[in-house]
Parts: structure tokens; C-alpha cells; sequence
């Protein structure tokens, strides 16, 4: 066991360099770096602009220095902690993404919250009564929220809950709320505009872990220890939580990893249409004005989330599932 | 009379004459005879018939998918008409019958007034009873009869061919919007077929990328082992613990502003691609792992076959079904994608129109509530998605050799 966690820390080191650089090169893609956004801004304003405070500004920001350089200060930085400073915020980046990052994991695990509770009775249910009416229907709504997209049900919802619950539009509490301190009226007025988003970004994900679970489940029920389970007579309920319901939880565990960009990617359009105070709209305008460190110590902050969060489900796979051997594999 | 044969009389040596049929025993029926003679590609078309949702959803994708042949000639308009006087107008009903009478179909024609309270056009159905803003008493009613195979709004079918023949036109000198127009007073319904041509197409360039992606680097990582296979799994690894939609977002960005729309279309579907070979390529990683060791596979190595022979001949064929029916669960995602891409307006760019261009007029809450018609091109993007979801499952089951 300890040798695989070794080996699976180590490994984990030229994973992240290769994201980290991966993640460098696509935001330098677009041509141009920040300052001439910038520039282009300024002018269009009719400002003058000092040939030599750009110059000036280009050193100062490191503009100036050839990409690999830029990218091990970048990177070097990220080791020490330091996230790079914004451009566009002039504040460090840390401090940009702290404020958001408490909501963003707010809807983030309230989605993935409500994308477990939701789909496991379903998973379970059309797994046993496969090929029943229920099985149809309840997978058909399931897809539903896979084949919506986001941005119009968080429209249509907004304006569900704005006309028949009176919770106002956008943002993630009421406008008389923003910049008081907590109290109990305004964590309610809170948890009210959670909803939406909620299960704006929940339904994505719950047609996936359906189909996955009542596939799993529906091998499971054809084992031959089901049978004999059976024979023997245990009870149905008890029979399915006892055994194949634990040998199909796997799903569940092994998706904590990948779940988070998934709910990222999710987050980002659900945020810009709801203006949410979360991080999506930050990252989207970052990496459309090429605020690069912004954009790519966040990216790479989640990516690193991911990769510890794989990290993770894979040690609490193996601790849980008593059929997982982390030696003598037989792949060749 | 003869001495019956005693035991240690030899009988004569029996041959029959009869050609030899070694299933005279047990016959197999034609049924059964079909069944174990047909190949692994009509095994799966009957697997697949018995899959009633998945015939369904395979047809309406057959009839979406040819109706972008004759996009111009379905849609009433050509999709940039524009109708000034009738800006923002709602969806027309199609009647059959008028105070009870039975007429060919027809739509009511329109009266307009401006609704200076709310400041608003508000559009009224000329059917003889209802009684528009400003207006005291009912105007008659106006029949609008629509014309079948006739010549209306001109085209350039596939932006070549000029032409005017339509399925369906609106009345002379009258209109049809079933599905209402927006703000510049074009047909939703026209822009929704022709957008059609777009979206569809989008998902499928893109899989055709992550397929081709998928096969080639998943099938080297599966076959070779060792380091090519420890560096493709790292770079899957890499791809997937990245939020997809930034990636997009950041590809898209890079893409030159001053290309053609047409171009960017492109642009956008192999970005699309690009992403998305990962899950491909780590189910033919894990095929090629175990069926290398088949001894067909040696077998072929020993003949002196080359490696790329040795996939695409004999290894790959062997669960081809299986590629194709899982990368068909990959379209919807892409299609969806491209939506979503076009929405926050990083994706395709008018002219060109497509789904997501469509419904980026759909922003903001507005349109909800005031025109709701607005968003009627997210219909056929849920139909389209749950047709391909249920379709791939049913390909999926039908060519599990297991089942």
C-alpha cells in the first residue's frame, strides 16, 4: 500500500507540469498579451497613450521577456504560493479568487449534492424495474437535464422562481443582503437563490451517474451469488443493499475526481447568464482579456483540485472495494 | 434356408451410396441457418430492431439529418428575409376551421398596434371575434390559405443554386411565421430549419476528428505498451482533469478574428475534436491490451504484418461496432458544446446560422417572459441530443457480443 502511494504521488509531479504548461501555452495562444488589449481599450476611449509607459508597463509586467521565461516565473511562483497578480483587478490574483472561490464550492457541492441524491434512487430504481414504464420515464427525465441546455433552464427556472416564489433575479442572495453581515435571514436568502443554480448544474450531471449506476447494477443483479442469495431467501431490500448495491457503488466514488470540472465547465455559463458571484464570469472575461495569470493560476488551481480529487477516489476505491488488488495485476 | 449369422461371422462391409449430409440428424431450420451464418454487422441490425427506442430515435434522426438536403425548400422563407412590419411577431397557429366551417389549412393575418403603455407591438389574429388594442369592435376576419409546392421567397439552395420552390408558402400577399419572428423581423421557423444544417453537421466532423484522434493514439498506447502507452494515459490523464468549457473558450479565443465564418466553423469542430478523443482512445488502449495476446494477433505477427496492419486488419475490427456505437454518444455532447460556445458568443458568428447562434438572441430574461418564441430553437437541440443518446444506447447493446 505504501509503495502505491508513493508511486501515485510521483507520478502525480510530471501530470501537473505538463498541465501546468499545457495550460500556459493555451492562454498565450491568442495573439496579443493583455497590454494591447489594453492599449486598444484606452484608445477607444480617445486616451493618449505614452509609447514609453507602455514600454515601461511591458517591463514591469514582464511582458517583455521570451514565453519560456514568463513561464517559469509563473510557475515558480505557483511553488512558492504565489498566484501571479492580475492585470485587470491590479490586486494579486489570490485575493481575486479567494473572495469568489467560498461560493463557487458552495454551488459546487450543493450540485454535486443534489446530482448524488437525485440519481441514486433513480440508478437503483430503473435497475430493478428494468424495462418497466417507470424505467423509461424516470431515465427519460434524467436525460432531459443532459439535453437541456444550461443556460435556457437556468432562464426559464429564474423566471419560474422569480414569479411563483418571489426570489429575485440573479445573484446569489437579495439585493438588500450584499455587504451585510451574515445573519440568519440573509444565509436563508442564500440557500433561496442556491436552488436554481443548483439544479441547473446538478441535472447535467445526473443523467451520466443513472445510466452508469443502473448499468452497474444491472450486471450485478445477474451474478450468481444474487442468485443464491435469493434462493436462500433472503429479502429483496436487504438482499440488494447487502450486495450488488455496494459492487455498483464504485461509479459514485471513482467520479468525485472528474466531477469537479465537469461542474466548473458547468458553472461558467450558468454564472454569466445569473451573474453569480462565483468564479466562472471571472474566468471567462480573464481568459477573453488575456489576464493570464488570472486566468491560468485558476485553471490550474482546478486542475490541481482534480488531480488530488483523483488522487483520492482512486486510494478510497482501493480501500473500499475488497476486489481492487493493487499488486500482481495481470495487464501485461 | 439359410443359417442365422453366428458371432464370429464377418457382415459385409456397408457404404451407402447416398452423399453424405452431416446435419441429417438434426436439421436446422432456415431461421437458424440465417441466424448463425449472418455477419456480425446484420446481427446487430436485428439486435437493434428489437431496441424499439432506439429505432425511434434512429429515425428521427434519419429524417433531421435529410432534411438539411432540402433545408431552402422546407422553410417558408429564405432564413435572412426580413418582414419590418412584423417585428417580434408571435407564432401563427395553423387552422382547418373557421366559425365552425372546414377550410383548407389557413393562418389569420395580423393587425398591429403599439401598445404605448407598456410599450409594446402587440400583434392580434384576425379571426372576426377577438378585439385588438385601440379598436372598439372586431375587424373581419382575414384567411390567410397557405399554398403547397409553390414559388415564394427567393434562395440560393446550399448558397450555389438560385431557386424559389418551397413545400410551403405563405398566402399572397399574406404571411406565415409559425414560429414568430424576432428582432428583425425574420422567420424563427425558416432560421431554425436552415440553422439545422449547421448544428448537425458540427457534431459530426467533430466525433470524425476524436474518432480518427481516438483510434490512432489509443491503438499505438494499446499495442506498444510500455512508454508510448505511459505517456498517452498521462496525457489523457492531463486532458480530462481539465475543466472542458475553458479549454473551448480559450481554443476559441485563439481563433483569428478576421477569418471567414466559414472558416470559423471549422475552427470550432476540430476544437471540439481535439478534446474529446480521450474516452476513445482509452477504450481501444484497454481492447488492444488484452486482444493483443490473442493468438490471431501472433499469428499475424509471425507472417511478418506490420503494426498498423496488425490494428486496423485484425485487432480493430473486432469491436469496430462497438467504436462506432460509443462515438455516436459523443455527438450530442459536441452539438450541445457548440451551442453553448455560440451562446456566449465565442462560437460560430452570424452569418452563419446554427442553433446556439439562434438562441444567443435568447439571453436575457426578457425574452422569457416577452417573447418566448424566441427560445423555441432549444426543441429540436433536445430532440436531437436524447435521439442520439437513446440511438447510441440501443447501437451499444446491439453490438455487445456478450448479450
Amino acid at each position: 500500500m505504501l509503495s502505491y502511494l508513493v508511486h501515485r504521488i510521483l507520478i502525480m509531479i510530471p501530470t501537473l507540469l505538463t498541465i501546468s504548461a499545457l495550460i500556459f501555452i493555451i492562454i498565450q495562444l491568442p495573439p496579443g498579451d493583455y497590454l494591447e488589449t489594453y492599449i486598444a481599450e484606452l484608445e477607444s476611449q480617445g486616451a493618449n497613450i505614452d509609447p514609453e509607459k507602455i514600454q515601461f508597463l511591458r517591463e514591469q509586467y514582464g511582458l517583455d521577456k521570451p514565453m519560456i521565461v514568463q513561464y517559469a516565473y509563473w510557475v515558480g511562483g505557483l511553488l512558492q504560493g504565489d498566484m501571479g497578480y492580475s492585470f485587470e483587478y491590479s490586486l494579486p490574483v489570490s485575493q481575486i479568487i479567494g473572495d469568489k472561490l467560498l461560493f463557487t464550492f458552495l454551488v459546487a457541492f450543493a450540485s454535486v449534492l443534489f446530482t448524488y441524491i437525485v440519481a441514486f434512487p433513480i440508478g437503483v430504481y430503473s435497475a430493478t424495474h428494468q424495462y418497466s414504464w417507470a424505467d423509461y420515464g424516470l431515465t427519460l427525465i434524467g436525460f432531459l437535464g443532459l439535453a437541456t441546455p444550461h443556460f435556457l433552464l437556468a432562464l426559464v427556472l429564474l423566471y419560474v422562481f422569480n414569479r411563483y416564489f418571489g426570489i429575485s433575479i440573479g445573484g446569489l442572495m437579495e439585493p438588500e443582503f450584499i455587504d451585510q453581515s451574515w445573519t440568519f435571514d440573509k444565509i436563508l436568502s442564500v440557500m433561496q437563490h442556491l436552488i436554481v443554480p443548483t439544479i441547473v448544474i446538478g441535472t447535467a450531471g445526473t443523467a451520466g451517474m443513472i445510466r452508469r449506476l443502473r448499468a452497474n447494477l444491472l450486471d450485478e443483479l445477474q451474478k450468481q451469488y444474487v442468485v443464491t442469495a435469493r434462493a436462500k431467501g433472503l429479502a429483496p431490500l436487504k438482499l440488494l443493499i447487502k450486495y450488488p448495491l455496494r459492487m455498483s457503488l464504485n461509479p459514485f466514488i471513482s467520479d468525485i475526481g472528474h466531477l469537479l470540472p465537469e461542474l466548473v465547465s458547468g458553472s461558467v455559463i450558468v454564472s454569466v447568464v445569473m451573474s453569480l458571484p462565483t468564479t466562472g464570469p471571472m474566468l471567462l472575461r480573464s481568459l477573453q482579456s488575456q489576464d493570464m495569470y488570472l486566468a491560468g493560476s485558476f485553471l490550474m488551481f482546478l486542475a490541481m483540485l482534480t488531480v488530488i480529487g483523483m488522487f483520492v477516489s482512486d486510494l478510497a476505491l482501493a480501500v473500499l472495494d475488497p476486489r481492487i488488488r493493487l499488486h500482481g495485476g495481470a495487464t501485461k | 434356408m439359410t443359417a442365422p449369422a453366428g458371432p464370429h461371422d464377418k457382415l459385409p462391409h456397408f457404404v451407402s451410396t447416398a452423399p453424405f449430409d452431416p446435419y441429417s440428424i438434426e436439421r436446422m431450420t432456415a431461421d437458424q441457418e440465417r441466424y448463425f451464418l449472418a455477419s456480425q454487422w446484420r446481427m446487430m441490425w436485428w439486435k437493434l430492431k428489437r431496441h424499439h427506442l432506439a429505432v425511434v430515435s434512429g429515425t428521427i434522426l434519419l429524417v433531421m439529418y435529410t432534411s438539411i438536403l432540402f433545408s431552402e425548400m422546407i422553410a417558408p422563407y429564405n432564413l435572412h428575409s426580413r418582414f419590418t412590419d412584423y417585428i417580434y411577431a408571435p407564432p401563427q397557429r395553423v387552422h382547418l376551421f373557421h366559425d365552425g366551417k372546414l377550410e383548407a389549412p389557413f393562418v389569420y393575418g395580423f393587425h398591429y398596434s403599439l401598445d404605448m403603455d407598456n410599450l409594446q407591438r402587440v400583434y392580434t389574429p384576425l379571426d372576426g371575434h377577438t378585439v385588438p388594442l385601440g379598436l372598439t369592435a372586431p375587424p373581419p376576419a382575414q384567411l390567410q390559405h397557405l399554398r403547397f409546392f409553390c414559388f415564394g421567397d427567393r434562395y440560393e439552395y446550399m448558397g450555389l443554386i438560385p431557386g424559389s420552390f418551397h413545400f410551403v408558402c405563405p398566402a399572397k400577399d399574406g404571411v406565415l411565421f409559425l414560429a414568430g419572428t424576432d428582432r428583425l423581423g425574420r422567420d424563427m421557423l425558416s432560421r431554425i430549419i436552415n440553422g439545422a444544417r449547421i448544428s448537425l453537421t458540427v457534431g459530426l466532423i467533430g466525433v470524425t476528428i476524436s474518432f480518427v484522434l481516438g483510434i490512432v493514439i489509443g491503438g499505438f498506447a494499446g499495442y506498444y505498451g510500455g512508454w508510448t502507452d505511459i505517456v498517452v494515459q498521462r496525457m489523457i490523464e492531463v486532458l480530462t482533469s481539465l475543466p472542458k468549457l475553458p479549454l473551448w473558450l480559450a481554443l476559441s479565443a485563439a481563433l483569428p478574428v478576421n477569418w471567414s465564418p466559414i472558416l470559423i466553423y471549422f475552427g470550432i469542430t476540430i476544437i471540439l475534436g481535439l478534446l474529446d478523443w480521450t474516452g476513445l482512445a482509452r477504450a481501444v488502449r484497454s481492447k488492444l491490451l488484452s486482444l493483443r495476446e490473442e493468438d490471431f494477433c501472433t499469428a499475424a505477427q509471425l507472417m511478418g504484418a506490420s503494426p498498423s496492419r496488425i490494428i486496423a486488419r485484425h485487432l480493430l475490427p473486432s469491436f469496430m461496432s462497438h467504436l462506432i456505437a460509443s462515438a455516436t454518444l459523443h455527438i450530442p455532447a459536441m452539438i450541445l458544446g457548440e451551442t453553448a460556445l455560440s451562446f456566449l458568443g465565442l462560437g460560430l458568428r452570424p452569418p452563419i446560422t446554427s442553433w446556439g447562434v439562434l438562441l444567443n438572441e435568447a439571453q436575457n430574461i426578457n425574452v422569457v417572459v416577452l417573447y418566448p418564441w424566441l427560445m423555441l430553437p432549444v426543441v429540436p437541440v433536445v430532440i436531437i441530443v436524447l435521439a442520439f443518446n437513446f440511438f447510441g444506447d440501443g447501437l451499444r447493446d446491439a453490438a455487445d457480443p456478450y448479450k
